[in-house]
């Protein structure tokens, strides 16, 4: 309707406007004009037509609407006559934008929002801090006392993970399960999907049995089932009443806490170090301050309370402190840096793509020069060709962004597959509301900027020139923005390129550091014994485990294999306090020395392929009845015995027995990680028998020991003959927690090998799209100065002299591109120092290599054009223009 | 003043809100085309006023939007449709409010310009 009423008025002005001439025009005859004359002399006197029923139209006020819908129409059809300049520009875009959602949404689930539970900012982690270790354990009699006497908290909870065997509900299977006290979940704010919380008192030891599970698993073995609650379900052999689902909504990981199948109650923990003051079971905690409290005054007042407690309990609690960190740093913790790297790259990149797309606007407008003078002499103000550029810009970035936004929600979902497990909150990326928001606004930004300039200068042709020069631009000046274009482009290729080369030199002198153990080959699992084992003593216990070793053993494909406890290479670590032989017995345990602590069978050296080098390792007769001895690793034996040989020697070890007799020198193993081993405090290494285990360990062992085995190569699917094997030795036996060594080396170096491949996409990407820029330019300016290059030939040039003139040409740009990209570097690298290894962020080769890289490139993409220039026939040349 | 020149100099640039109170004054007299306000201004104005007709339409337009004219279709004296406008009751309440604002402006620049006078 309003359409057909926009007609009538437009015919309606046409009308006005043509009454108003033929007015003119007669009164001019009846004056004594001849008629012709007269009706030009009106038309004069009337003005520009065009530009008059434009501003008239602007009064009637519905202008912007109808102009905006005008542009579009025109903009699609101008598009749509350029395929391949359509198709360039909006997949320049969509790879740019794509890029850029992709990890804007992987940011806005990790960094912008980490903590979906209520008043975030009140979270804090809690952990023990210890003489050596800020972030120790926290031993559950202490945690009570600061739960008791803390004055600056609301909630305070701990939690530990813990594997179940669950039995009598179909298969067999291992779940993974936390202890959590009382005020645990609901100080995250979670509420159950169904029946309830804990409540105060259930978490105490001796309480009676009950068990919160998951969404999920409600659903997979309980069939979602309301009538679950009251059911009881079988874990490692005990009996627990379901009191609450937990909605799968909920999802945190923070320190070592996960989400888990099944929530129990703390107390529940079958493990007598729980009531020890001095215990060092894993237990890590959250905390919720009051509204208004801060971070520093609840650690002064966590500091009045560990005093008081240092005071109280000297021999446990001499030294001990609380540590309490904002919940958001822990979740979002190391992998801040990266994704502000990646995000800056990924930035740089959608900068280089507008920046193309510019100058294939420009390169464009030039050819249209012809059409925006022949637009401006019929009556279009500046502001509307402006506009008009802008809109087709626009459009073009639009539907770049509706591809990139496609590019993305497949390219995350990819991409995420392969990310570090440690990023948090993985689960949680994907579109929504937020990231529509960002790619309509970065598309439109990058519409805006890529076109503006071009349109500005297209805008403002000299019509008269223009129009008589047939649109054939004239050289010289117009390229000059081009060229500054294309200098910004190489400038951030450059830095891209430097970026990706020192995190590639990084991730190459990660893979040669030697971890201390050959990875190759090596499986790990756990086992858990049926729960009927639960009750047995510890040589029954021995003797079951005996018994899955052997099988082990026996099973095709498995060379050596070693039962393990304790810590695991780049895995799991645990410490062991001892004092030397011929010391007394220290006054606290804290006055003690700390040592990684393995403990292991006598193939384990075979396994790991660890070098003995002084003295021997276990066998088979260092078991339960023989006098115990370790063995302890080079940076141990230098730590504590210097020059003097460690054989012999005795060390007092404080929670396995007391003495025992060092037999053996190993090589020393990156527990920490390749990277960072050599920095840690902790590193001094003690190996203890397996069957030397003090009795209460051994029987805690039955719901879970660790297996490492080294495979043979050639034989193939293993795991899953092991897997047969464990379970036809007793149905209830089961398998879990697989991993071969090298994916747990890949994933600790997982977020250095994500951002160097993401980098090292981007900064390909960048080097072929500046390439692209450098060999646009120079082609453009080589065919503005066709005719130039002619006469310099007609007039003897020598064709090498052109070549090496247009060459100088593309080199002036690389070589500005170099140095301005240099700089930004020097600036840039910084930010990523904290993922670089072996290598500074200012390391020369790599700057070298990337700059010589960068150079070649540039050259190749500007000897194409060059070698046109160069074969110009001056016949042609002349007879052209 | 060199008033000839001027006079070819083809306008002196109207006041913001000028051209408003011109065509309504112009509108007083009865119902009038376009082109027929525009000679209307120039000759009265002794030919010092020429009116932009990229001014006067859009000024036609937007007070017909302001209800303050009338447009309607009539056949002029020689015979030729033409688009009239005419002053309406709110534009001609608006024609003494902004004859009285011209009035103040006027005696106010006076007043500058002139002070001796007072």
């Amino acid at each position: 309707m309003r359409f057909w009423r926009r007609r009538r008025r437009e015919a309606e002005l046409e009308e006005e406007v043509r009454s108003h001439l033929e007015m003119a025009a007669r009164q001019r005859v009846e004056h004594g004009a001849d008629e012709g004359e007269a009706a030009r002399a009106a038309r004069r006197e009337f003005g520009n037509m065009g530009l008059v029923k434009e501003t008239t139209r602007d009064a009637w006020g519905w202008g912007f609407f109808d102009r905006l819908m005008q542009d579009l129409r025109f903009g699609v059809r101008m598009i749509a006559k350029s395929p391949g300049f359509a198709a360039v520009a909006i997949l320049t875009l969509a790879l740019g934008i794509g890029a850029n959602i992709a990890l804007f949404s992987v940011v806005n689930a990790v960094l912008l929002n980490p903590l979906p539970y209520p008043e975030p900012e009140q979270l804090v982690a809690l952990h023990e801090s210890k003489p050596n270790f800020e972030t120790g354990s926290i031993a559950l009699p202490n945690f009570q006392d600061w739960r008791k006497d803390n004055r600056t908290f609301s909630m305070m909870a701990i939690s530990r993970g813990y594997w179940f065997n669950l039995t009598g509900l179909g298969d067999a299977e291992q779940l993974r399960a936390e202890f959590v006290s009382t005020d645990f979940l609901p100080l995250l704010g979670v509420k159950p999907v169904l029946g309830r919380m804990f409540v105060e008192g259930e978490d105490e030891i001796g309480a009676s049995p009950i068990v919160m599970i998951s969404e999920g698993l409600w659903n997979r073995k309980f069939g979602g089932a309301p009538d679950v609650l009251g059911k009881a379900i079988t874990l490692d052999g005990r009996s627990y009443t379901i009191v609450g689902v937990v909605p799968a909504s909920f999802n945190l990981q923070v320190g070592y806490f996960r989400t888990r199948e099944l929530y129990v109650p703390l107390g529940q923990w079958n493990n007598p170090l729980l009531k020890s003051r001095a215990g060092g079971l894993g237990l890590h905690g959250i905390g919720r301050l009051k509204p208004g409290v801060t971070i520093e005054q609840g650690r002064a007042d966590m500091q009045r309370v560990t005093e008081d407690l240092a005071a109280a309990y000297p021999e446990a609690d001499k030294g001990i402190g609380a540590t309490l960190l904002p919940l958001r740093e822990q979740v979002v913790g190391n992998v801040r840096v990266l994704l502000l790297v990646l995000l800056a790259a990924v930035a740089f990149v959608l900068l280089i793509s507008c920046v193309n797309v510019a100058n294939l606007l420009a390169v464009r407008a030039m050819a249209r020069a012809r059409e925006f003078a022949v637009r401006a002499a019929l009556g279009a103000g500046q502001g509307r060709i402006v506009r008009q550029l802008l809109t087709e810009s626009v459009l073009l970035a639009v539907a770049g962004g509706g591809l990139g936004l496609l590019l993305a929600a497949w390219g995350t979902k990819a991409a995420l597959q392969r990310l570090p497990q440690g990023l948090p909150r993985a689960s949680e990326v994907g579109l929504d509301g937020r990231i529509l928001v960002f790619t309509a606004a970065i598309s439109l930004l990058s519409g805006m900027l890529f076109g503006l300039a071009p349109a500005l200068r297209i805008s403002r042709p000299n019509v008269h020139d223009t129009l008589k020069e047939g649109g054939r631009g004239a050289g010289g000046k117009k390229h000059r923005a081009q060229g500054f274009l294309v200098v910004a482009e190489l400038a951030m290729a450059l830095v891209l390129l430097i970026g990706a080369g020192l995190m590639i030199r990084s991730i190459s002198a990660l893979w040669s550091v030697n971890p201390g153990f050959d990875s190759r080959d090596i499986l790990t699992f756990g086992v858990s014994l049926p729960p009927s084992m639960k009750g047995a003593n510890a040589d029954g216990i021995r003797a079951a485990l005996r018994e899955v070793q052997r099988k082990l053993e026996t099973t095709p494909g498995v060379q050596s294999v070693s039962l393990s406890w304790a810590a695991v290479p780049l895995s799991s670590d645990d410490e062991d306090l001892f004092w030397l032989d011929g010391q007394p017995r220290p006054a606290s345990e804290n006055e003690m020395n700390w040592t990684l602590s393995y403990v292991v069978e006598e193939d384990y050296l075979k396994v790991m392929g660890i070098l003995l080098e002084h003295g021997r390792f276990f066998t088979a007769q260092d078991n339960e009845r023989a006098a115990h001895v370790v063995v302890v690793d080079d940076v141990f034996a230098r730590k504590f015995f210097g020059d003097q040989d460690p054989i012999g020697k005795r060390v007092n070890l404080n929670s396995k027995g007391g003495m025992a007799e060092i037999v053996g020198v190993v090589g020393h193993v990156k527990q920490w990680g390749l990277d960072s081993d050599d920095k840690q405090p902790l590193r001094a290494q003690l190996y203890f028998p397996f069957m030397q285990l003090p009795d209460e360990a051994m029987r805690l062992s039955a719901t879970g020991t660790g297996v490492l085995a080294r495979l043979d190569p050639h034989v193939p699917g293993t795991a899953d003959a092991i897997r047969t094997a464990l379970k036809r030795m007793n149905n209830d036996q089961v398998m879990f927690s697989v991993q071969t060594m090298e994916e747990i080396i890949a994933d600790s170096l997982a977020a250095r090998r994500v951002s160097m491949i993401v980098l090292g996409v981007f900064a390909v990407l960048a080097l072929g799209l500046a390439s692209m820029g450098i060999y646009g330019v120079i082609s453009y300016v080589v065919g503005q100065r066709t005719r130039e290059i002619g006469i310099r030939i007609a007039l003897g040039a020598k064709r090498m002299e052109v070549l090496r003139m247009v060459l100088r040409e593309g080199m002036k740009m690389t070589v500005l591109g170099v140095v301005i990209g240099f700089l930004a570097a020097l600036a840039l690298t910084q930010l990523m120092a904290s993922m670089l290894y072996g290598v500074s962020a200012t390391d020369p080769l790599t700057f070298a290599g990337v700059a010589a890289i960068l150079m070649i490139v540039a050259l190749v993409a500007s000897y194409v054009p060059a070698r046109r220039a160069m074969r110009v026939d001056p016949i042609v040349a002349l007879r052209y223009e | 003043m060199a008033e000839k020149r001027e006079r070819y100099q083809n306008r002196i640039e109207l006041l913001q809100g000028t051209l408003d109170l011109l065509i309504l004054q112009t509108l007083q007299w009865g119902p009038q085309h376009g082109y027929g306000i525009s000679v209307a201004i120039r000759n009265h104005s002794g030919e010092l006023l020429q009116v932009d007709t990229g001014s006067l339409y859009p000024a036609l337009h937007r007070l017909e939007k302001q209800k303050w004219i009338k447009a309607e279709w009539k056949i002029s004296e020689n015979k030729q449709r033409a688009k009239y406008y005419r002053l309406s009751a709110t534009g001609k309440r608006q024609l003494t409010k902004e004859r009285s604002k011209w009035s103040q402006l006027s005696d106010a620049i006076a007043g500058v310009l002139n002070p001796e006078q007072r």
